[in-house]
């Protein structure tokens, strides 16, 4: 290693306290050196803060109420699936589909980090990157549901999953009662993020009864 | 490592703090520094794993009192300073040294659409069999390594199952040393919730974690 690893460790004591003008003297650094491209950062934050979101997971959802044949696709094979919608993505290019029934029902965490499935979901929300959630999904799944509203029966099976490869994990929440004539497009409206991270379990039908 | 980072089961961080209508990032600074990592040329072994372990080797209490792009930034920087790509004087005074040598081979904001559909495929084809088939009883190695590791420590020395196999992956831990990809068979292994946590919790719970095959004996 270039530096003496003492030295390295002491980058939180060395650098300015507000984060806004460290972020920004490392950029400027950065640019001058040619590593970066002001232009390139922006077209990474205007894709996830436009283009890629909740919406685009709702989508695969919404399909999969709508076709059987595409829903076992995608339960048996959820890359192959999402790769022929086109929506595979960086940290996404290996998905699992994981189905909520009656008898079960999924939660995604990640314990180490902060891996979620990005081409389907976007940027995680701040809950989900926390210490709270990251300790308490894996021992307390019941306890976590319930601080997002959600009472589980004792009998239903909780299946937590933990994502702790390059796998990223989609929970396709049940089909809400009283939408047998929805389009695909009016479908994917009531999706939620949380209903596809598993922290809801019965989604909401405007007019309709929860 | 046994860090600050692997939190699987621990107690004590109190609740869940949730927020309506949450903005995709809180302050510009954030947007900046998600931005800067991915459009960013990185020094060569700079793989997303080598970038997790530095994170993970923060000092535990700036692990915890740092924010999440925070973390970013710290392992970003670290990285750039280990590889001689800046000094702690550059960084300082947000200056690059006059006698550097500027690049002209940045990602450009026309590359990075391609970059976000094609980028991180971390499968790669093994000529070795799987060692382990669909509902083989298995049980974790109780590996305490010093480096990065995708193996909590909630989930060590703990008996499973295996639920799917994923192929050939990358090995994350052998990438976040520099040691090259090292792929090996992925497995999804299930546990119960009481294997990992004892008659407390509820009997027909589920933990599924993605296992790599070194990590694995028959059980």
């Amino acid at each position: 290693m270039a530096h003496d690893h003492s030295h390295d460790d002491d980058i939180v004591g060395q650098v300015p306290s507000d984060p806004a003008l460290r972020v920004k003297a490392l950029e400027s650094v950065l640019v001058e050196l040619g590593l970066v491209d002001p232009a390139a950062v922006d077209a990474w934050i205007e894709t996830y803060e436009r283009r890629i979101g909740p919406h685009n997971g709702a989508r695969v959802v919404a399909r999969a109420w709508s076709d059987p044949g595409f829903k076992q696709h995608l339960l048996a094979n959820g890359s192959g699936a999402i790769a022929d919608l086109d929506m595979l993505g960086i940290q996404g290019q290996h998905i699992t589909v994981v189905e909520n029934t009656p008898a079960i029902h999924n939660l995604i965490v990640c314990t180490l980090c902060s891996c979620y499935p990005l081409p389907l979901l976007g940027l995680p929300p701040r809950w989900y990157k926390s210490a709270p959630y990251r300790s308490r999904a894996v021992i307390d799944p019941r306890g976590v549901l319930k601080e997002f509203g959600v009472e589980l029966a004792p009998e239903v099976e909780v299946r937590v999953w933990d994502s702790t490869s390059e796998v990223r994990y989609l929970v396709l929440p049940q089909r809400p009662p009283g939408t047998e004539k929805m389009s695909e497009g009016e479908l994917a409206s009531l999706v939620t993020r949380d209903s596809m991270i598993g922290t809801a379990r019965q989604l909401a039908v405007p007019g309709g009864r929860r | 490592m046994n860090g600050i980072h692997d939190m699987g089961g621990m107690h004590g961080f109190g609740p869940i703090e949730l927020e309506a209508k949450e903005p995709v990032f809180h302050e510009p600074w954030e947007a900046r520094m998600f931005g800067l990592r991915r459009a960013m040329t990185s020094p060569p072994g700079s793989t997303i794993d080598r970038f997790r372990f530095l994170r993970e080797s923060m000092p535990p209490a700036a692990y915890l009192t740092w924010s999440y792009y925070e973390h970013w930034y710290y392992s970003t920087v670290r990285s750039l300073l280990e590889a001689g790509y800046l000094t702690m004087a550059e960084l300082r005074s947000g200056h690059a040294a006059a006698d550097r040598v500027r690049r002209k081979d940045a990602m450009r904001a026309g590359d990075v659409a391609e970059a976000r559909k094609t980028g991180g495929v971390f499968t790669r084809a093994l000529d070795a069999a799987p060692r382990f088939s669909v509902g083989d009883g298995v049980a974790t190695r109780n590996l305490q390594p010093t480096g990065h590791t995708r193996l909590p420590r909630y989930a060590r020395g703990r008996r499973g199952s295996i639920h799917n196999r994923h192929g050939g992956h990358v090995l994350a831990d052998a990438s976040a040393r520099g040691e090259g990809e090292r792929p090996e068979h992925l497995y999804t292994v299930m546990f119960t919730a009481r294997e990992l946590w004892g008659e407390q919790v509820a009997a027909n719970d589920k933990v599924f974690l993605d296992l790599w095959e070194s990590y694995l004996e028959p059980a």
